[in-house]
């Protein structure tokens, strides 16, 4: 790699992509998107204890139970992913 | 508008606890995280848990872990919270706080997928600690002694595996071999690239173990293996020496021993016989007890029930793993074992407890074994078993906890002086109704009636060395009574004193002897028994004493005030007489300071509304040092020392200081600083106690000196972990109260009301409410008051569980089972069993929580309960799986049956896998028997789950889904009148002022409407431009809405003034511009006003004035059971000096944890308009030069400083 390489915008966004999960790109599709959102938007439940409480009054079931199925759900977020039409 | 927020009741979930000692000493202490709160905890020596400490650390806690350094004594605290640092924590136990050891940032703040604060796992020998993410991020720490025996930290080493969700990771026992770390994880990088599914079929989780050379100072993944994929937690199993090392799995219906190298041992998790077969057991928390000889885990389902799980080890590794049932306790977030013989349960949602064991399940229980596992065709063979009483453990103590609020309204039900706060709390089973009342609880020990109306108490010592009191001398209108303290408390003639006459005074004086005041002359008793008699001059009276052990004054009628000193020879001698201008109304001699002879100064108050400082000293005697003006004459004074203390218990350094109170004649309490040289009155503050003037008693708290006032309540002034509180106390109004002291009640007080005579102690200091509980059936959903039959009608359900007509078949059936099993020796057994199980029916559900079924079957209540007695008037189960949500009163206007109770209820609702009900019903109820009871009307079938019913102009608002619908009162049914059915998602809220309707939805926050009557039009004409999940929404004004959101945010929003002008004079009211929206809307938006982070979510607001004669402030109730207020400021510069002050805090005293305040408060908003008193709060609690420079760069005093914080607490509790 040439060392003008380091600095162009593309190999920035790739490092970004590399270190940060979730970082977006432009032929990003919708399910991707939506695969990020969800994990994040898990990941945040399990983090907040209020809410995992908050959930798991709703549901009746005991915070632990809810904890893991929210683990559990971040596998497959958004069911299937669809097929690819490339390749 | 500005807020000052504030936090009147911390939270009292608990989110992770942990054990050790971390003050150093052999003691047992606990540490637990409740939400933004870190408390150290720790059981006394009669089993009652004490919160020694608590901080508040503005960032949310996520996880806990001790560790010990190699041959220390002291276990230090690892904190990860979502400030992306880790911070390593030392409890100093000279200062009480907590020590920031260590503070290491890594990431980015805040709870996110990929920065770690989520697990941690500590090396078994204290080496190294690992921190990680729910998704790719581990990072391990190593952790050291450089030369001067502190704690080191290295640079973060990487055990990152990206693609990969971490489930568990914990240390692995190894000795002193490198480190080992174990970790569930799942790899989905291929089933997320796989459009057939199979490769998400296939996902299988790994048991990974990472190793830190310590040589390399590397991480290495050392070994993966499969593990079941309903793996969700790992423990820890001892090795080295103690054991087989290794980590026990902890899977849906299986607990798996694993190591490298080392054959799986499996075994399956007894199942209650009535579980459903769909559902599986999961292990929700774990504790580890450890032994040189021993060791053996306690592992806890999500229903409850405790397994003691053992393993059988050689030389061959682990043979066979057993799994005992231990005994069965409300579901907890964590467990801790005490090596004391304590079990220290977190729970969930409800009271803590604080449990001894009695026995570790040696005798023999349902267990399952590694080595009896059957594998049939369908899985493995199920082992089952019937919860049963405690038989191992024992509860000795429980820590009230309010969590979860679910609702709470505040009313003045009981025509008290403060109102009530009425909240329901808890889940299933374990729910209650609280009554909160601000003020200590206190325990009464005796109440003992007296001959006459007392009017004075005194307590006295024989001897200044004694440890207890001696006697208790009761003063008549012309008798004095005399009691002796021993093993009972009787009267006596012996003691010495005049009992013909009225007491003034009763106090030990000097070392040994004892003094009596009497109208008419002093008697001094020696310790030989030789009385020696002071009469007055000629006919005038003693109308007012002041002692202190050395000294005394007495003032006479016409006052002349004459000066008493103790000689060397224990002789009590005239020392000087004065002459006051006028009579005398109070007095009072400062404490003798530590290492002197006297006191310099005496207080007196005349009826002129002055306060004069005497001196004592032999060369000014009786000169006047200062004099303050009051605002009423002063009614009694107390001189109250604070010692100088060193950190200390209450964490804070003070200096030696003086304070003197007086309760005056208009219920106002004044206090002001002595000036322990030139006897000037500085800083001097007032508050109002109550309609009668404030009498003042010292009293002993913790040992400390405190003040009990009498007003038309008791209060109790003490200092509370480096504040100064004064507290009301829930009793009722006393007369005349002295400290009291004995075997049986160390620190007591004894008081005269009425014509009896009363002993309490008082009780969980520091707390600011006391609170009544009346148990529940089912989870609390909301509530109505019905301020004038003061009653509450609860609406209650619970989702998966049986009906009480079918757990009752259920219970006589199992009992019946068991006792022909069991004991088939005959009828008398059964008899007996079928008493206890009466006995403990109530209680047994709230432990064992009601048996689980399809989560589609609901059950559900209503009732009313009248809150003064505790008892329940009605009670209706809903039949036919429906479960009410939503409740009301409502008045139609045609009036024919007075107030109506309507109820919204939903039949069969499922939210999984798709939100589907089978029917929603509104039932419409009348009141019979003055409001006791209830009938039902009618109900009507609606299509959607009724969240939110309101009473609109004679008529019934009703939200159902994205509906908002008028309905009027028919014969048979509700009557569809008007409907709008533009709401985004689901109404949760709707309010009505006037002609409006505040509708709050639950994703799109609040919508205002109008109804025109002529067209019979309901129309949006103003919405909000953010998403909010509502949680909780509150009317504040015409214009004014304040909401509260799932992510833990409190906000405000209104309607410009000109657009709300606009729409009231719009003959059309904005019904031409409704018709063109904007930004996919209603055409005006309301405006953000305020905007505050409280970091847990709120589930209820509410407007009230918790003082008499106070402003108004807004109370939200939250998930985790705390309670907070919003004031608002009233001038400007209130508003400069808290944001000032705020500022300053948070650059001069950065939170616990490492994360921002700032940002902590704009976690998903920026804050706006809110000033954070639980950091302003904090400021007692610096360094006093830091407390200074604040002060300067404030422009005032640390004592203004204190002052103005006091008076902001002051004014909202």
């Amino acid at each position: 790699m040439q060392a003008s390489d380091r600095f162009n915008i593309n190999s920035q966004l790739e490092h970004l992509q590399a270190k940060y999960v979730g970082t977006g790109h432009a032929d990003l599709n919708r399910f991707e998107w939506a695969v990020n959102i969800q994990r994040d938007s898990y990941a945040s439940y399990i983090g907040h204890y209020p809410m995992l409480a908050f959930f798991a009054v709703s549901e009746n079931e005991s915070i632990g139970r809810e904890r893991y199925n929210f683990m559990q759900k971040m596998l497959l977020p958004c069911g299937m992913p669809p097929e690819r039409e490339d390749d | 508008m500005y807020l000052y927020n504030l936090t009147l009741q911390q939270a009292t979930g608990i989110v992770a606890a942990i054990n050790g000692n971390f003050s150093g000493s052999k003691v047992q202490e606990i540490v637990v995280a409740r939400g933004k709160i870190l408390s150290l905890l720790r059981p006394d020596d009669l089993g009652k848990l004490q919160t020694l400490h608590s901080v508040e650390i503005f960032g949310a806690i996520r996880s806990l872990a001790q560790f010990r350094l190699t041959g220390a004594q002291k276990d230090y605290i690892v904190v990860g919270s979502d400030s992306g640092r880790i911070v390593i924590l030392e409890y100093n136990k000279e200062k009480n706080v907590f020590d920031k050891v260590h503070q290491e940032t890594f990431g980015k703040s805040g709870c996110r997928r990929i920065v770690p604060g989520q697990y941690l796992a500590i090396d078994p020998k204290g080496r190294a600690v690992m921190i990680g993410a729910c998704e790719k991020q581990k990072l391990v720490y190593v952790l050291n002694r450089d030369t001067a025996a502190r704690l080191t930290i290295s640079s973060p080493l990487e055990a990152h595996k990206s693609h990969t969700i971490v489930y568990s990771i914990c240390g692995v026992d190894c000795g002193f071999d490198n480190p080992i770390f174990a970790a569930i994880e799942l790899d989905y990088s291929e089933a997320d690239q796989d459009s057939s599914g199979q490769a998400a079929n296939e996902a299988q989780k790994h048991l990974t173990f990472y190793e830190l050379d310590l040589g390399l100072n590397h991480v290495s993944r050392k070994w993966s293996e499969q593990v079941d994929n309903g793996a969700n937690m790992l423990v820890t199993v001892p090795g080295g020496g103690d054991g087989p090392s290794g980590v026990l799995v902890c899977a849906e219906n299986f607990v798996i021993y694993k190591n490298q190298g080392h054959p799986d041992i499996r075994a399956v998790i007894p199942r209650r016989a009535d579980l459903p077969a769909e559902r599986g057991v999961l292990i929700v928390s774990a504790a580890t007890h450890k032994q040189k000889s021993m060791f053996f885990f306690l592992l806890q389902t999500e229903y409850g029930d405790i397994f003691k799980v053992t393993l059988v080890h050689g030389d061959e590794g682990v043979t066979e793993l057993k799994i005992k049932y231990f005994d069965t306790i409300p579901v907890t977030a964590s467990m801790c074992v005490l090596k004391t013989g304590f079990l220290f349960a977190a729970s969930e949602f409800g009271n803590h407890g604080l449990y001894q064991f009695q026995a570790i399940g040696d005798e023999p229980d349902v267990e399952s074994s590694s080595s009896t596992l059957m594998e049939t065709e369908e899985g493995f063979q199920p082992v089952f078993f019937q919860p049963r009483g405690l038989k191992n453990l024992v509860r000795i103590d429980q820590a009230e906890s309010l969590m979860p609020i679910m609702d709470m309204k505040i009313a003045n039900l009981f025509e008290e002086e403060t109102p009530q706060i009425f909240s329901l709390c808890g889940r299933g089973p374990r729910s209650s109704l609280r009554i909160l009342r601000p003020g200590l609880a206190i325990s009464e020990m005796a109440v003992s009636q007296l001959p006459g109306v007392p009017s004075a108490v005194w307590t006295v010592k024989k001897n200044v060395n004694d440890a207890f009191d001696a006697y208790i001398v009761v003063s008549f209108a012309n008798a004095t009574l005399v009691l002796s303290i021993g093993e009972t408390v009787e009267e006596v003639s012996d003691s010495g004193f005049l009992d013909t006459t009225p007491s003034l005074a009763v106090s030990l004086i000097g070392d040994d002897s004892l003094m009596q005041v009497h109208p008419n002359g002093i008697r001094h008793i020696r310790e030989d028994g030789r009385i020696n008699e002071w009469r007055t001059p000629g006919k005038r009276t003693i109308v007012k004493v002041g002692s202190n052990g050395l000294q005394v004054v007495i003032a006479l009628s016409g006052g002349e005030l004459i000066y008493f000193e103790v000689d060397m020879t224990g002789q009590l001698m005239e020392v000087e007489k004065h002459e006051m201008s006028g009579d005398v109304a109070c007095l009072d001699i400062a404490p003798v300071p530590e290492g002197r002879q006297r006191s310099r100064f005496l207080a007196v108050g005349s009826y002129d509304n002055t306060i004069r400082i005497l001196s004592l000293d032999p060369d000014d005697c009786m000169q006047v040092l200062s004099v303050q003006s009051v605002s009423s004459p002063p009614e009694s004074l107390l001189f109250l020392e604070v010692k100088a203390s060193v950190g200390g218990e209450d964490g804070a350094d003070h200096p030696a200081s003086l304070f003197l109170n007086a309760g005056l004649q208009n219920g106002v309490l004044f206090r002001t600083v002595v000036d322990m040289v030139t006897g000037q009155l500085s800083d001097s503050r007032s508050r109002f106690l109550g309609l009668r003037a404030p009498k003042l008693f010292s009293v002993k708290v913790r040992g400390r000196p405190a003040m009990l006032c009498l007003s038309s309540r008791p209060w109790l002034g003490y200092i509370h972990q480096g504040h100064f509180l004064l507290t009301p106390l829930s009793y009722e109004t006393l007369e005349f109260a002295a400290s009291f002291s004995s075997d049986q009640c160390a620190e007591g007080v004894v008081a005269v009301a009425g014509d009896a005579l009363r002993v309490f102690t008082i009780e969980r200091l520091g707390e600011t409410f006391n609170e009544t509980a009346i148990p529940l059936r089912y989870t609390p959903r909301k509530f109505v008051l019905q301020p004038k039959r003061k009653l509450l009608v609860i609406i209650e359900s619970d989702q998966g569980s049986y009906t009480a007509e079918e757990r009752e078949a259920a219970r006589k059936e199992c009992f019946e089972a068991a006792g022909m099993g069991e004991n088939g020796n005959g009828n008398v057994d059964q008899m007996e069993n079928g008493d206890d199980e009466d006995k403990d029916d109530p209680r047994s559900d709230e432990q064992y929580g009601y048996p689980k079924v399809e989560s589609d079957k609901w059950v559900s209540c209503i009732r009313v309960l009248d809150p003064r007695t505790a008892t329940t008037t009605c009670l209706l189960e809903l039949q036919d799986n429906e479960a009410a949500f939503s409740v009301c009163t409502v008045n139609f206007h045609d009036k024919e049956y007075g107030t109506l109770l309507a109820v919204g209820t939903a039949k069969g609702l499922k939210f999984w896998p798709k939100r589907s009900l089978a029917a929603g019903f509104i039932h419409i109820y009348r009141f019979l028997e003055d409001g006791k009871s209830l009938e039902l009307l009618h109900k009507t079938q609606v299509e959607g789950v009724p969240l939110a019913l309101c009473q609109f102009q004679g008529r019934l608002l009703a939200g159902i889904g994205p509906v908002l619908r008028l309905y009027d009162l028919g014969k048979k049914r509700l009557l569809r009148k008007c409907e709008n059915k533009l709401f985004p998602n689901t109404i949760v809220t709707i309010h009505t002022y006037r002609d409006r309707i505040y509708v709050g939805d639950i994703q799109e926050s609040f919508h205002f409407c109008k109804y025109r009557r002529d067209e019979n039009q309901l129309y949006i004409f103003a919405d909000d431009v953010v998403p909010r999940w509502l949680t909780a929404s509150y009317h504040i004004d015409f214009d004014t809405m304040a909401g509260a959101d799932k992510f833990g945010n409190v906000y405000f929003v209104r309607l410009p003034q000109d657009v709300s002008d606009e729409i009231e004079e719009d003959p059309t009211g904005g019904k031409i511009k409704w018709e063109q929206g904007r930004l996919n809307g209603a055409p005006n938006k309301v405006e953000e006003i305020v905007q505050f982070h409280v970091g847990d979510v709120v589930t209820s607001l509410q407007k009230a004035s918790l003082i008499p004669g106070g402003g108004e402030c807004l109370l939200y109730g939250t998930v985790m059971g705390s309670l907070g207020a919003l004031l608002p400021f009233t001038s400007r510069d209130d508003v400069d000096f808290f944001s000032h002050l705020e500022m300053h805090m948070r650059q001069e005293h950065p939170p616990l944890c490492g994360r921002d305040h700032m940002a902590y408060r704009s976690a998903y908003f920026p804050v706006k308009d809110v000033i954070d008193g639980d950091l302003c709060e904090q400021f007692p609690t610096l360094p006093l030069d830091l407390q200074r420079k604040i002060a300067d760069e404030l422009d005032r005093t640390p004592g203004e400083i204190l002052k103005k914080l006091e008076e902001a607490r002051n004014k909202i509790i």
